[in-house]
């Protein structure tokens, strides 16, 4: 009988490294989806908000179907969805096309829609808390619509923004365990292997929960570094 | 008051006129609607072209069952996680420096890591303990896959809700508690007669979004062979290759969430019909 020690040592013995690559991963695919993420939800709140009926009913729609999918779903239809989708196209060009779609790449953009659905509804209310004065003192000294939205609005909206943005990241860190379930090696398909071949699945399984929740830990540092350096600028205004 | 300055007053409260014409802003607008509308159209279209009666005839009925499992599920995992929940959130009040810090301990673990790994936790993991439960005789319930993710999400969901009630409670003003306590009420009435009807308003709307989660998040059991709605979905598409099945599952999903989500709306305007001014 192996002692908990071997198992969890690195290298051929002990699974350790395997795991350390499935953390690799997992980190990589929430640092990849945040910036997607943010973007389109910031498109997507800039479309709800504006004065145009057609734009925010967009928005609207965009928001209803990726919230109120499960994640999972969303996933398999996104992956599975685009491999059907891209295997007909590529069918009209060579009739034995076979497509193996990323599994990081739909992991990715999955999980992106679904944190730009939940950002687009944080930043909504950050604009609704930036008063009207702000917009009409940028047009006031000469700004056009974007610098105003650039140098006025965006740093405010940031900062009111930032713990409900800080949470997203949190569960977006979560849902990454989801693409385990499409055959990438994140942190708990690497714990699965782990415990499949040496039967220890208690202690694989909760050494992977104790990985999330130290990242989810060093997340918080990081984040309350970034709201304090944030709160300084505020201070000195 | 003469009509002129009447006249001005209703000049000057009208709100500006919407832009006439096509500004940048509506084309973009109408473009986006037209393309979601061509979207939905395309799934409308699919299904139509796609509609198999014997595909249908053969897996309706499944759905319909995965559809139960997968209330059953979240309904008796809400119920007893708000059990669980109220001396978690009881502990997390406390003056006593271990018993809310324990309760802190259990709720992080539980609101930091993913539920997937806690399911898989409970899941594969309860194999490790098998001598110890067959002793008190638990073996058998945890060989149930449906019984671990019950029990999982449970777990799960008491974390959330003892934070929710915390919450809840927390933001019934201190004023109200000194106020029933110059009454003569004890504090069991208090917290039941006074504090729980305010506290219960502020609540509603996360306990609401607690249940959508959840039936979001028990998607995951088809990972743990439970044939709930995504279970079945799953075991269609691995059958059949029909891109179908996982469409009717998305609308399936969609029309449950829309209708919690507006349940909770209209309970929310009923109960705060006397707040409003």
């Amino acid at each position: 009988m192996q002692s908990v020690w071997t198992l969890l040592s690195w290298g051929p013995e002990g699974w350790l490294d395997d795991i350390a690559y499935g953390v690799f991963i997992t980190v990589s695919l929430a640092a990849a989806t945040l910036p997607l993420g943010l973007v389109i939800g910031f498109l997507v709140a800039l479309a709800k908000q504006s004065s145009e009926p057609s734009l925010r009913l967009a928005g609207n729609i965009y928001t209803t179907i990726f919230r109120g999918l499960p994640e999972l779903l969303t996933l398999f239809i996104i992956f599975y969805g685009a491999q059907i989708g891209i295997q007909q196209v590529m069918r009209l060009v060579d009739p034995t096309a076979a497509v193996e779609v990323n599994a990081f790449v739909s992991g990715m953009i999955a999980l992106g829609v679904v944190f730009s659905s939940y950002a687009s509804e944080v930043f909504l209310s950050a604009f609704r808390a930036i008063p009207k004065g702000q917009y009409e003192g940028g047009y006031s000294v000469g700004l056009s619509g974007w610098q105003t939205m650039r140098l006025v609005v965006l740093p405010q909206l940031i900062r009111i923004a930032l713990p409900g943005l800080a949470n997203l990241w949190l569960i977006l860190l979560k849902d990454t365990a989801l693409v385990s379930a499409i055959g990438l090696t994140d942190i708990l398909r690497q714990a699965g292997v782990a415990a499949r071949v040496t039967k220890h699945a208690f202690l694989f399984f909760g050494v992977a929960a104790l990985i999330y929740l130290l990242l989810a830990i060093i997340s918080s540092f990081g984040i309350n570094a970034i709201e304090r350096a944030v709160g300084r600028q505020q201070v000195q205004r | 008051m003469s009509a002129a300055a009447a006249d001005v007053a209703t000049k000057v409260e009208k709100p500006p006129a919407l832009p006439r014409g096509w500004p940048r802003q509506r084309i973009l607008g109408y473009a986006l609607v037209c393309m979601w509308m061509a979207f939905l159209a395309g799934i409308a279209a699919y299904l139509i072209v796609a509609w198999n009666s014997e595909l249908f005839a053969k897996y309706a009925p499944s759905y319909v069952t995965g559809l139960g499992v997968t209330l059953l599920l979240v309904a008796v995992s809400i119920v007893l996680g708000a059990i669980l929940s109220v001396p978690i959130a009881y502990a997390r009040m406390s003056n006593n420096r271990f018993l809310s810090g324990l309760a802190y301990a259990y709720v992080y673990f539980f609101r930091g890591t993913p539920l997937l790994a806690q399911t898989f936790l409970v899941y594969y993991g309860v194999g490790s303990f098998r001598p110890q439960l067959d002793m008190i005789g638990l073996w058998g319930f945890f060989r149930e896959a449906f019984n671990c993710a019950i029990f999982a999400f449970s777990l799960n969901t008491a974390a959330y809700q003892a934070e929710i009630l915390r919450g809840a409670i927390e933001s019934v003003p201190r004023g109200q508690w000194e106020g029933a306590a110059s009454l003569g009420l004890h504090k069991l009435q208090t917290l039941w007669k006074i504090i729980l009807p305010q506290a219960l308003i502020v609540a509603l709307r996360p306990y609401g979004n607690e249940i959508i989660l959840m039936i979001k998040g028990s998607a995951i059991v088809a990972i743990i062979t439970v044939y709930d709605l995504m279970g079945v979905t799953k075991l269609t598409y691995s059958r059949t290759f029909d891109f179908q099945s996982y469409v009717w599952a998305a609308i399936i999903y969609l029309i449950i969430v829309e209708t919690l989500r507006h349940a909770v709306e209209w309970i929310e305007r009923r109960i705060t019909i006397h707040l409003q001014r």
